[in-house]
């Protein structure tokens, strides 16, 4: 056993507004610089849809992630051989396009403008050539919102194995929620194994993915790797740049600015224990939908006096130690598993968590199952617009267990705090059918509801 | 090791691996890592917020770094919330945390701009040796000179200029314009003083102090929901958005809470872990649907009629099958349910309903010998007599005090009683038929009657014999509900079962209108009940602009309202109705009225009522094809028919109901110089003077001749806001008749010939402003359009205050840095221009006497204008009488070289007649004193006897407000509570005992936003037990409503009301406007689909703001952008960002298409306020610049909305007023391919400009 202790986020998508505060604020911080202009480390996307850059998530195409090839783990995009042959013609390098050609508008004209015609306008001009653009025809977040048709945004490699997906573009069938993402600072990243100049590394003490900007010589082989997407090529410094899970603030004890600025109130921050030996052997789990439960395994329990002292043993300090034991991550992922990584089937063990969305309900897919009795007003899983094989795609690389537990346990919470706020009785029955009991619920109450900056972070 | 070795041993690199070289151990050096560690570095952090209308109110930390803001990024310090709430932390939303881009961006203000034209001219005359106001008239009196600027307004040319130049222009167009017009010709728009409550006040102050005129601004963006102050005597009084946590039960319906309460969305998310249930309703798919339980996909516009069908259901079977004794007692102690109402006896022999039964009218007045026409009247079921409550708006008047309360007793003999709802089963009853008119019968276009069975007294009144009942008798009858003894009386009025369509209000009906079915919206209805049954009214209904806009906003409203009092929800913690359009909970009012309007200094100031005001003055009345014929209910008494909506305006302020602005085709200052001539040296001879005038038509209102020259509004201020490229709707009407400018208004504007009060004049006005002043941080549309830009600071540059309704604290603004370039502060920008004002005026002007016509307030004695009946003076020949059926007259004496003085300082008049707010009154002696110490004295050297509080500061005036308010300083709302206790007799001075020692300065509010304290401005409490909800004090001690019946009011009796079917709530379709219809022939209609037209509030933009910033076009679409159904869009053959020309009579924009399955067919959704100054083509159909989607709208206005005099129905700025309705319109969609895309950026030809010029001599 070798303890390692990994900086861990945790995501509530059923709180996710979708505001794009998060990624305002990162943006202003950290890549609001010539060269960065396209560069998002923390985007939303709505889903369904394609996303930024386009169908990121569809590995065939880019190739991204980790496969299991006779056994051992290796690269999808290849392994060192073909990195040393591929090295200045990089086959699965998005392209600007693939993400969206950044643009400014001709503001000055506005104030300088001599007597024309008809109004003066500021037309957009591109942040990389500097021409004027006739059209803007993509942007960081064209799908807002589910813009654009259903044929466009059914690409979505989430809706792949769908039952009758085609039927989901109709106006009476519409969901849609927001999928927040940053780098997942993974505990398997591809990027680093990727990197040529071996400038990318994850940081012992925090588990932090890090370019180091001086050694990186922008091979990009980490941007093609990432199967996330996650990594972006500077143009103007010629460097590969990504999130840096805010290490000048988390080292001061501050969550990062994504998580602090969070209007939604649905990111968490603690420290997560992990058994450093056991990488290989869990991200190597043969059979993809056991990659989630997989890696639920090598999280260490920080409340164990064996995990302890080898954590000391291993250079961890008690106060992250003590963080470990009061983190959200943990409670959420390992304690209630009402969080879920997101894709583990690309084997890297993302960091970055979510809790699935419980809303939104519908009465149109199934309206019988809408409780007809006054005294059971909350609607229960089986009207969830948002088919599960869609949420298990995205979570559980398709099993549909783990997401239904979780969500279960959202609604028998809801359920039981109904119960106590309006019938001012405790529906217990309905914890039990979710394996809550009392107590939990109350936490995890205390933890969704009333998340208070304490208890988020 | 160092970092130049690591690199030279980047082969043989120092490092262990393990977990099968899954997992690395570097020993690098890591020295690179401070490159980000620097970037995140700062020198100091400053606390602000962002002075923009989004009800936000959030702090935010400014980061500063070699002074110059880097960053800025929430504040998580609020006061905490009860253990049992979520906090308010972090509150914000994208759009403010990219403001910082505005500082810098370039389309900065930096400079003092003029347009090139105006500015030569101004130094030409000069240069002739010619007085700054001489210059200005030399301008103003030669057409080819003022056309030469006013024909290119928009068209690009500014120069820049100094604050000494500029500042002398305008105050040289001041005084011009108040010697050659009058002072109620300057005219301000500011909007939303609660964003920037100091920077409102600078504009305001000074125009107050010259006599001008500061607009309402509420009312005209129709945020302002009329039905709130008709209901409940009150402008907005809403839940704070933590007690949305208290609820059980929410419906949203038509506000996108994700979207545009941003900050506050944390709280509608958590709630349902608490097990709440949310029903989203919604046309499309929009964001806040994501969050609910179900979604009821409602036909756009007619949400009343699903709301009116759950009342249905909630009066059937919990009211009639089982009487729930929570419901029963709330309808009788807080709405008018039982109030008792007369019935008007129709030719054919029906009735239709009439007035309130007043004290007035038994003999023996009920024992009321004060004000009796404004008590109203319950049948006692302890006595079995007709008795007069209290807590009626006569009470709140009379001069013996402590009897206006909601306390069950008698006014008279102070004994309990029992208020009865229901005559039903009692003795001596009758049944009789009364019609009820009905507009949403399907396939009909025009109203009908409908018959139901009313149960009735007879009693014998001073006026005769009369039929009487309940107003709950009324209501149930109107819902249509089936009650044993009642059900038969023709064979076809047989009251039906839930499921019939043709039968108001069943669940039937409404699905024949909604699109809901009929069984959510029983189910729905029965759940939002039982819910306030269970928790005493913790169901709640929240409601915004998607809901507000619509013609009859007000039915849609009280639709809702009826649900929510039914429940007995209203005034509950969790519960009623939860309104959020605008920030309009200024929370200091008391403190800051009086430095906003100079009440310090004079006791009247002129405000006008911005709907009226832009209606009549951008002549979109010239162009009203909606007719209040198509409006009146069958059964209207109707005696103004044939009066046009403007006429209706007209009529309302010559009776003091609405302000007029300006008042009287005369300059007020030659009127009162005419008067003094002829010898009338007092003051109340000079104003009898003037009625004898108006009586003989010798002085005529202004109105009555709208388009004469000397009416015209001459000079406008515009700041903290955007009038053209936000708030004009009717943009290209604005452009063409108010402005000058270029424009692309396509219908004609023959309608107004048919008005009978207003003169008719063929030739429309082009080009009525001489100046426009805008001051902005940034180029936007009124910039563009505006003479005179001034540079502002932005939100991060000054000290100021920011309260909202959605939270309870008193925020700062605070100075991060220096205003950038040469912008200063609002509060300095008007300082400057006072002095300058002030200066020219000891040549030009000195000492007048001014005639202000004010209209008759609310919470003023002036409530109770005419109680029964309209007295139209005009209509009758009789003589005005002003302060009842006339406007308040009064005559103001202004030293105009002393403005500077008064603006810099706290006038005589708050130490010498004390300060109040809503009717309540208190000393302020003390306090002024206080200041003095506070704010030091102004002047600081000279002697000024007696020395006076100084406000030459910004953080003066916020002190002064803080100071004044009892909501700011404890011992001031020991004062303000103690007021209510004598006019209510009730103890109340214990809401807020607790914090009487306490005492705000802006210095605290820097260090933390501060919870503010109860208050009766307020009718909720800022306790530690309850978060803040309307109408608590109301249900929880007693104090009434400010309406007539004192209660939550289902009932309108006004006879304008009743003429227009609204006495009762009922449903009313969305307005066929044919604004499609209206195109001239030349365009073709056949290639386009035509949709309705929906604008609502956008997530990338507050208003104008942020649409044109940087990080929100990224995250969006570059520009503007119009929604569409897949549907309708493969009709017309258009892909996702296609671009679109919308268009009707209005005008026409240009926007790029978003293609999406969220939409439902038949609906267009442009979110508002994209302005055309970035990336819009040419519109093919104009040959101009595309416009906005206020383009394709225009205001309809509504005579309800103009009632005045009458108890809660009185106008005061901001509270009520017609509303700026646009929502009601249809507009013409087609595609417009790349190739026919053109950006008409040729400088402007000789041709093109000698048209516009002609256009604006001609009509001189």
């Amino acid at each position: 056993m070798k303890v390692r202790a990994q900086f861990a986020l945790v995501f509530n998508l059923d709180k996710c507004i979708g505001c794009h505060t998060c990624s305002v604020t990162c943006k202003n911080t950290w890549t609001n610089r010539r060269g960065t202009e396209y560069i998002w480390f923390n985007n939303v996307e709505t889903k369904p849809g394609i996303g930024y850059p386009k169908n990121w998530e569809h590995q065939d195409h880019w190739r991204g992630g980790w496969v299991r090839k006779n056994g051992k783990l290796q690269l999808k995009q290849g392994g060192r051989l073909w990195e040393l042959m591929t090295i200045f013609a990089n086959p699965h390098l998005p392209e600007i396009l693939d993400y969206y050609e950044p643009f400014s508008f001709n503001y000055s004209h506005l104030v300088d403008s001599a007597l024309v015609e008809t109004a003066p306008v500021a037309r957009p001009v591109s942040l990389v050539s500097g021409r004027t653009l006739d059209k803007i025809e993509w942007s960081a977040n064209w799908e807002d919102q589910l813009g654009g048709t259903y044929k466009t945004r059914s690409v979505d490699y989430n809706l792949r194995d769908v039952p009758d997906s085609e039927l989901l573009g109709e106006f009476e069938k519409t969901f849609f929620f927001y999928l927040p993402r940053m780098c997942n600072h993974c505990l398997n990243p591809a990027c680093v194994a990727a990197c040529p100049s071996g400038a990318i590394y994850k940081r012992e003490e925090d588990g932090i993915v890090l370019i180091d900007q001086d050694r990186c010589r922008g091979w990009r082989m980490c941007i093609s790797a990432c199967p996330y997407k996650k990594v972006y090529f500077n143009w103007e410094s010629g460097k590969s740049e990504k999130c840096i899970a805010c290490y000048p603030r988390v080292e001061s004890g501050l969550p990062t600015i994504c998580s602090d600025t969070c209007v939604g109130r649905i990111r968490y921050n603690g420290i997560m224990l992990y058994d450093a030996d056991r990488i290989a052997e869990y991200a190597n789990t043969e059979n993809l939908e056991d990659l989630y439960e997989a890696q639920l395994k090598i999280f260490l329990d920080p409340h164990d006096p064996e995990v302890i002292a080898q954590a000391r043993l291993d250079g961890i300090p008690d106060s992250w130690i003590d963080a470990a034991q009061r983190s959200p991550i943990y409670k959420m992922a390992v304690d209630w598993k009402i969080a879920l990584p997101l894709h583990p089937e690309f084997r890297t063990l993302p960091m970055v968590w979510y809790v699935p969305p419980l809303s939104p309900m519908g009465r149109e897919i199934h309206p019988k199952r809408i409780p007809q009795s006054a005294e059971e007003v909350l609607p229960r899983l089986e009207s969830l617009r948002i088919p599960i094989d869609y949420l298990a795609s995205l979570f559980t690389a398709g099993k549909h267990e783990p997401v239904i537990a979780a969500l279960t346990k959202l609604i028998a919470m809801r359920a039981y705090q109904r119960s106590l706020h309006v019938d001012k009785r405790a529906n217990l029955e309905v914890l039990a059918g979710a394996d809550l009991d009392a107590a939990t619920a109350h936490e995890m109450y205390r933890y969704l509801a009333l998340a208070h900056y304490q208890d988020r972070f | 090791m160092s970092h130049l070795l690591d690199r030279l041993k980047f082969l043989v690199r120092d490092q262990e691996t393990f977990a099968d070289g899954h997992g690395v151990k570097l020993r690098d050096d890591r020295q690179w890592e401070d490159a980000y560690r620097h970037r995140w570095r700062y020198d100091k952090v400053v606390r602000t917020t962002h002075g923009v209308n989004c009800t936000g109110g959030c702090s935010w930390n400014v980061h500063v770094k070699n002074g110059l803001v880097v960053f800025e990024m929430q504040a998580h310090d609020y006061p905490e919330t009860r253990p049992d709430l979520p906090n308010h932390e972090p509150r914000g939303c994208q759009r403010g945390a990219s403001f910082s881009w505005y500082l810098y961006s370039p389309h900065r203000i930096k400079y003092p701009m003029v347009r090139g034209r105006l500015l030569e001219l101004y130094r030409a005359e000069k240069a002739l040796g010619k007085d700054p106001v001489e210059a200005w008239r030399a301008i103003q009196e030669d057409p080819r000179k003022r056309s030469s600027y006013v024909a290119v307004r928009g068209l690009g040319g500014f120069v820049r200029s100094s604050w000494d130049e500029v500042n002398e222009i305008i105050a040289a167009a001041n005084v011009y314009t108040i010697l050659q017009y009058g002072p109620d010709r300057i005219a301000g728009f500011s909007v939303i003083p609660a964003m920037s409550m100091i920077s409102f006040a600078s504009g305001a102050r000074y125009l107050s102090l010259i006599g001008g005129v500061p607009l309402s601004f509420y009312d005209w963006y129709c945020d302002l929901p009329p039905s709130s102050p008709q209901v409940w005597g009150e402008q907005t009084d809403v839940p704070e958005s933590a007690d949305w946590f208290n609820s059980s039960y929410i419906i949203v319906a038509g506000t996108n809470i994700p979207a545009t309460r941003t900050p506050d969305a944390h709280f509608y998310s958590e709630v349902r872990y608490k097990g709440t249930k949310v029903v989203a309703m919604a046309p499309d798919y929009a964001e806040y649907v994501k969050f609910a339980d179900e979604w009821l996909p409602v036909r756009a516009g007619t949400d009343a009629a699903f709301f009116l069908a759950m009342g249905h259901v909630v009066l059937q079977e919990f009211y009639i099958q089982k009487e729930v004794p929570y419901f029963m007692d709330y309808a009788r102690r807080f709405t008018d349910l039982p109030m008792q109402v007369m019935l008007r006896a129709l030719p054919d022999g029906r009735y239709a309903s009439d007035r309130f039964l007043r004290a007035s009218d038994f003999a023996d007045q009920l024992g009321q010998y004060s004000n009796p026409d404004w008590k109203t009247v319950i049948f006692d079921e302890l006595s079995h007599t007709y008795r007069c409550p209290k807590g009626s708006i006569g009470f709140r008047w009379d001069e013996a005090e402590g009897n206006w309360n909601l306390l069950q007793e008698d006014a008279s003999s102070h004994t309990s009683i029992v208020a009865e709802l229901s005559a039903l089963g009692k003795p001596n009853i009758e049944l009789v038929t009364v019609v009820f008119p009905h507009y949403g019968k399907r396939g009909e276009d025009t109203p009908t009657l409908m018959e139901r069975t009313v149960c009735v007294r007879r009693l014998q009144t001073k006026g005769g014999e009369s039929l009487v009942c309940s107003v709950f008798d009324l209501l149930l009858a109107q819902y249509g509900v089936l009650r044993p003894g009642v059900e038969v009386m023709e064979e076809d009025e047989r009251v039906a079962d839930y499921t019939d369509p043709d039968h108001c209000f069943t669940p039937g009906w409404q699905e024949s209108i909604t699109g809901i079915s009929q069984d959510v919206c029983v189910r729905i209805a029965r759940e939002f009940a039982q819910n306030a049954a269970a928790t005493q009214g913790r169901s709640m209904v929240i409601v915004g602009a998607g809901t507000n806009h619509w013609y009859h906003n007000d039915m849609n409203y009280r639709a809702i309202i009826n649900l929510v009092h039914l429940c007995g929800c209203v005034g509950q913690s969790g519960g009623g109705w939860a309104h959020y359009v605008g920030q309009e909970a200024l929370r200091p009012q008391a403190g800051w009225l009086p430095l906003a309007f100079a009440s310090d200094w004079y006791p009247h100031a002129r405000q006008a009522a911005g709907t009226s005001y832009w209606y009549l003055h951008t002549d979109q009345w010239r162009y009203e094809r909606v007719h209040p014929e198509q409006l009146l209910q069958p059964a209207a008494k109707a005696s103004y028919r044939g009066h046009t909506l403007a006429d209706y305006n007209v009529v309302a302020e010559r009776m003091g109901w609405l302000p007029a602005a300006p008042h009287f085709d005369r300059n007020p200052l030659e009127i009162m110089a005419d008067l003094e001539r002829e010898g009338h040296s007092t003051n109340a001879e000079a104003t009898e003077a003037v009625v004898t005038a108006l009586q003989s038509g010798e002085l005529r209102f202004a109105s009555e001749d709208i388009d004469h020259p000397n009416n015209w509004p001459r000079n406008l201020f515009v700041w903290r806001n955007n009038l053209i490229g936000t708030n004009a709707k009717g943009h290209e009407y604005f452009l063409k008749h108010l402005l000058g400018a270029e424009n692309a208004v396509l219908g004609q504007d023959d309608a107004g010939s048919a008005s009978q009060e207003i003169r008719w004049r063929e030739r429309a006005p082009i080009g009525k402003l001489d100046l426009m002043v805008d001051i902005n941080f940034r180029l936007n549309s009124t910039g563009a359009y505006s003479d005179i830009i001034l540079p502002t600071a932005t939100w991060y540059e000054k000290n100021d205050l920011n309260t909202t309704d959605m939270h309870p604290f008193v925020h700062p603004l605070g100075a991060a840095v220096d205003p950038g370039w040469e912008s200063r502060s609002d509060w300095q920008i008007f300082r400057h221009i006072a002095q300058q004002f002030s200066q020219l005026a000891q040549k030009h002007l000195g000492t007048r006497k001014d005639l202000l016509a004010l209209a008759l307030l609310h919470d003023s004695p002036d409530e109770l204008g005419q109680a029964i009946g309209i007295d139209d003076w005009k209509k009758k020949g009789t003589r005005p009488v002003p302060g009842r059926n006339c406007p308040r007259l009064e005559i103001v004496t202004r030293d105009y070289t002393q403005v500077y003085h008064q603006y810099c300082s706290i006038g005589p008049r708050l130490k010498d007649s004390g300060n109040g707010a809503k009717g309540e009154h208190w000393e302020a002696g003390q306090e002024i004193e206080e200041l003095l110490h506070i704010n030091g004295a102004f002047p600081d050297h000279g002697k000024a006897e007696p020395p006076r509080p100084s406000l030459s500061a910004d953080i003066h005036a916020c002190d002064m407000v803080l100071h004044l308010s009892p909501e700011t300083n404890g011992e001031v709302a020991y004062k303000a509570w103690r007021s209510l206790e004598k006019k209510t007799g009730l103890e109340l001075t214990q809401l807020a005992a607790n914090r009487r020692d306490e005492k705000f300065h802006f210095h605290d509010l820097q260090v933390q936003p501060r919870k503010v304290i109860s208050s009766p401005t307020w009718s909720g409490l800022m306790s530690e037990e309850v978060s803040y909800n309307a109408g608590y004090i109301n249900v929880h001690n007693a104090v009434p409503y400010r309406t007539l019946t004192g209660r939550g009011q289902f009932y309108l009796d006004h006879e304008w009301f009743l003429d227009f079917g609204e006495g009762l709530c009922t449903y009313r379709p969305p307005l066929p406007t044919l604004a499609v219809h209206g195109l001239p022939e030349r365009f073709d209609t056949t290639n386009g689909l035509v949709l309705r037209f929906l604008t609502p509030h956008d997530k990338w933009g507050i208003h104008s703001t942020y649409h044109d910033d940087l990080r929100m076009l990224h995250l969006s679409r570059g520009g503007p952008h119009i929604w569409i159904s897949e549907r309708d869009a493969e009709s017309l053959g258009i892909a996702d960002n296609d671009w679109l020309e919308g268009i009707n009579e209005n005008g026409a924009f240009m926007a790029r298409a978003v293609v999406s399955q969220r939409i439902p067919e038949g609906v267009a959704i442009m979110y508002h306020q994209q302005e055309n100054t970035i990336n819009v083509p040419g519109s093919p159909s104009t040959g101009k610049r595309g416009g906005i989607n206020n383009s394709a709208t225009r205001v309809i206005v509504k005579p309800t909305h103009m009632v005045g005099g009458y108890a809660q129905l009185a106008w005061t700025l901001n509270y009520y007023g017609p509303v700026g309705s646009q929502r009601d319109s249809e507009i013409l969609i087609r595609k417009v391919s790349d190739a026919q895309i053109h950006w008409l950026e040729a400088p402007l030809s000789a041709r093109d400009e000698a048209n516009l010029r002609q256009a604006v001599e001609d009509s001189q």
